[in-house]
């Protein structure tokens, strides 16, 4: 390997990749950069909200119930006199369990699901497809609500349903993206250098669709952390006194929005700020980790 | 022929199901390769020239295609009644492909010299470090400027003639048999497309591998092939050696062929001749010879009798019921 170090500068100059990947995150894509600091601040509260919490999430104290924010309550307190900020924290860090965990089974679903489907079509493709019409079919809280009535509510079963559902819903898109890539020549290259099925679909099918499969997760952590709080507003969720997101916008948060807004505003927020980051992040993840873009500018 | 018969087609058939009833691609085509030597397979688009070359590797996408009868002996096994498994070990180890775009026939998510060394690895069962080196090595024999340091380059900061270098890399990996290209320079400059085949010719005569040249340009047949088979409408219409077929043509379609290809011992300012008409429609061949309908020559009996691939010359045949009347 030695030849390779004399001819180095002909090629790229080559970084240590984490750092050169932020750097152009920061100089390219300011949007997705600012998306990359909220899910890391969301991502730290969620993993150290025992530390960060100046009290318990579930700790009462009646006399300062109902107190705006402030000095001594950053996000103001609940009818119970808890501390909304300790909530928020602790509320991250099951969102980020919650959201990372499903949005990640929900995605090796999709891709398990759409790749062997769209690559082998024909007759498996149809059937398969079919049971994904059918299962599109049903609305997704029916769903939801159904499965959480019969399993009981928790967030094991939480995880594994949100998983499922958008998983299978998230095949077609997979499936779509495979179906392009496999009419590619180097594809039917591939099969004439005698590579294997699994070896195809790993190495030549799965990277080409890395791109709206990156998408699909950074979406589908928006979507359960939006759907984990649907199903906590329904009392379907993590059941309380744990502090979801979800739950504490329909628990406290709409019983008392007048006397105290900030129970409503502050995991409503939450929610949104969150969610709109994981999303330009993604974007801005799709587009830099695209070879064809690398080294383009 | 230069020496023994390594690959032997006899009367393969392939066919297409579409929505206007079963299209025959490649109807009884039957030809003999032997070890070093170069074929040329000429014809327009559509006349089943590279249907042929996928079918001996067994990669017709099935369904809709299908292989429907025929032999494709290679080193004296029938390809097509090996089991998946033993195919594969075939495809890119003894038999290798070069496609005809190059500017899509390498990943773009992957590096080149990964999709270079794949072939080894998977064939040759090299460790990983090794196949690399020799994935080195072949860009060098294809003489890629910097080869080394282009291993970790990915596609798209190749030009197209640096990947078709990349492809034939690939394809010489495994040192196969047989090389198959399919139009190798379709998509090329006119300048890179001489080096493109000068390199392929050369590497394939040092290894001594037999090469299939599929192509529609007639010049290149001159200059790379030994035998030319030229086919028509999924058939084969003419067969011989090169320069035989250049000297004495004795298929109207080959003559016609020849004619429309502008030359340099031509008189200036000499106009070109067309084939008049159409490619046939290949679910609706006429029952008769195929290129009758655009044939100076036609007479009623090519209208209603299709015409035998009979021999015309040592080691000339021509599917031509006139072919005694061509020779001039």
């Amino acid at each position: 390997m030695t030849s390779l170090a004399h001819t180095a500068p002909a090629a790229a100059p080559v970084r240590s990749g984490l750092w050169n990947f932020l750097v152009r995150l920061f100089r390219d894509k300011p949007l997705g950069a600012f998306g990359f600091v909220v899910c890391v601040v969301f991502l730290f509260c969620g993993l150290f909200a025992d530390l960060l919490a100046p009290y318990g999430f579930n700790q009462i104290s009646p006399i300062n119930r109902l107190k705006p924010p402030g000095e001594k309550y950053w996000f103001g307190t609940d009818n119970l006199g808890r501390d909304m900020f300790s909530r928020i924290l602790y509320g991250a860090q099951l969102s980020v369990i919650i959201g990372l965990s499903a949005a990640a089974l929900a995605t090796v679903v999709s891709v398990v699901i759409g790749v062997v489907s769209g690559y082998l079509g024909g007759k498996f493709d149809m059937v398969v497809q079919r049971f994904v019409d059918g299962w599109m079919a049903f609305p997704d809280l029916v769903i939801l609500i159904v499965v959480v009535s019969v399993v009981g509510p928790g967030m094991g079963p939480v995880i594994v349903i949100l998983g499922l559902l958008y998983g299978i819903g998230g095949s077609r898109i997979v499936r779509g993206a495979v179906l392009s890539v496999r009419e590619n020549a180097y594809v039917h290259a591939a099969q004439s250098t005698g590579a294997s099925l699994p070896r195809i679909l790993w190495k030549h099918i799965l990277p080409n669709v890395m791109a709206p499969v990156i998408v699909l997760f950074t979406t589908r952590v928006g979507a359960v952390i939006l759907a984990e709080s649907g199903l906590a507003f329904l009392g379907l969720g993590v059941p309380p006194p744990a502090p979801t997101w979800g739950g504490m916008l329909s628990g406290s948060g709409r019983a008392f929005m007048y006397q105290g807004p900030w129970l409503a505003l502050a995991p409503g927020l939450c929610i949104t700020i969150v969610v709109y980051a994981i999303n330009v992040f993604g974007d801005a993840l799709r587009d830099l980790l695209d070879p064809r873009m690398r080294g383009s500018r | 022929m230069t020496g023994a018969r390594l690959l032997s087609v006899k009367g393969l058939s392939t066919e297409f199901r579409t929505d206007r009833g079963t299209v025959r691609a490649v109807d009884d085509v039957s030809f003999d390769l032997a070890a070093g030597e170069t074929l040329a397979i000429v014809g327009e688009s559509g006349s089943g020239k590279s249907v042929t070359a996928l079918s001996v590797l067994r990669l017709i996408p099935t369904p809709p295609g299908r292989i429907s009868s025929g032999e494709v002996l290679f080193e004296g096994r029938d390809l097509l009644k090996l089991d998946e498994r033993e195919i594969r070990a075939i495809r890119g180890n003894r038999i290798a492909m070069i496609f005809q775009e190059p500017m899509s026939s390498l990943n773009p998510s992957l590096t080149v010299g990964l999709q270079i060394a794949e072939p080894v690895q998977l064939h040759r069962k090299a460790p990983w470090a090794a196949a690399l080196d020799k994935a080195g090595e072949l860009l060098e024999r294809v003489r890629l400027p910097d080869a080394r340091s282009r291993l970790s380059s990915y596609p798209h900061q190749f030009s197209g003639g640096m990947r078709q270098r990349a492809m034939i890399a690939m394809a010489l990996a495994c040192q196969p048999q047989l090389i198959i290209a399919d139009e190798p320079t379709t998509a090329l400059d006119v300048t890179v497309q001489a080096q493109i085949l000068a390199l392929l010719k050369e590497l394939t005569r040092a290894a001594n591998s037999a090469l299939i040249l599929i192509t529609h340009d007639l010049g290149v047949v001159a200059r790379y092939a030994d035998r030319v088979c030229v086919m028509y409408g999924g058939r084969v219409a003419e067969m011989g050696p090169a320069r035989e077929i250049y000297a004495h043509p004795r298929h109207p379609y080959t003559i016609g062929l020849m004619a429309s290809v502008p030359r340099l011992d031509q008189e200036a300012g000499s106009r070109l001749v067309p084939i008049e008409g159409q490619p046939p429609d290949l679910s609706r061949l006429p029952p008769g010879c195929a290129f009758q309908p655009r044939c100076r020559f036609a007479t009623e009996r090519c209208r209603v009798e299709r015409p035998p691939l009979v021999s015309t010359g040592p080691d000339h045949l021509s599917a031509c019921h006139h072919h005694d009347r061509l020779g001039a």
